[in-house]
């Protein structure tokens, strides 16, 4: 697909998805959204832009590996997350128990951990509806990879 | 209830049915995402944004586009 008009609304659209999934993410704790919503949102912006300049271009899209590895930091950050809970003496994913500094309510650093699990389910939502898209999508042929 | 939420939940059925009854798969998908799109309207006037939000990322966004890929990797008409 090479249409300009698609090209230029694509470029122009998704600064403000990106950062409107960011807000959806950071603000999981404060008001409606989290970690499953904001991803999603990140994610889409970036299947539009591949669907908008070409999925055969290898360097444009993300790369199948680096979204493993995202994917994979995503949940073994939110296992640590909780671990942690576990070494600084109190259950699994604890927040105020364990002794995590809470803030004040309505900030965006505020409620402990919640922020960071947050930002890890969004990781790794992310990037593994960017892979399920690109492995749907691609052509025949490169399956057997 | 009144008349918005009547509207939007008559298209919703409407759009329920044309989904089951159409052959083009991708009319189908597109009346689908209209159906998403009036949920995620009504989740909101159900006082449950959080639940808008995601019906909006994923039922109208992500799922179309992964239901057109897979379209388009088998044929089109049902």
């Amino acid at each position: 697909m090479s249409d300009i008009i698609v090209r230029v609304v694509t470029r122009l659209m998704i600064p403000y998805l990106q950062l409107y999934g960011l807000y959806i993410i950071l603000y999981g704790h404060n008001s409606p959204g989290g970690g499953f919503a904001g991803g999603t949102v990140i994610a889409s912006s970036l299947i539009l832009y591949v669907l908008a300049f070409g999925i055969d271009d290898e360097d444009l899209r993300l790369s199948p590996s680096v979204a493993r590895i995202i994917e994979s930091c995503g949940a073994l950050a939110y296992v640590g997350i909780g671990l942690g809970g576990i070494l600084l003496g109190a259950n699994f994913l604890s927040n105020k128990a364990a002794g995590f500094p809470l803030g004040i309510p309505g900030r965006v650093f505020s409620g402990g951990t919640i922020v960071l699990l947050t930002v890890s389910i969004g990781l790794k939502v992310a990037s593994t509806m960017i892979t399920l898209f690109t492995n749907i999508a691609e052509k025949e042929g490169e399956d057997e990879s | 209830m009144t008349l918005v939420h009547f509207l939007l939940l008559l298209f919703l059925v409407v759009c329920a049915f044309f989904v089951g009854r159409t052959k083009d798969l991708i009319s189908a998908t597109i009346v689908f995402s209209a159906y998403s799109l009036t949920m995620a309207l009504l989740w909101q006037q159900l006082a449950s944004p959080d639940v808008a939000i995601t019906e909006a990322a994923i039922g109208a966004g992500v799922t179309t586009l992964l239901l057109f890929a897979a379209i388009s990797r088998t044929r089109r008409m049902e």
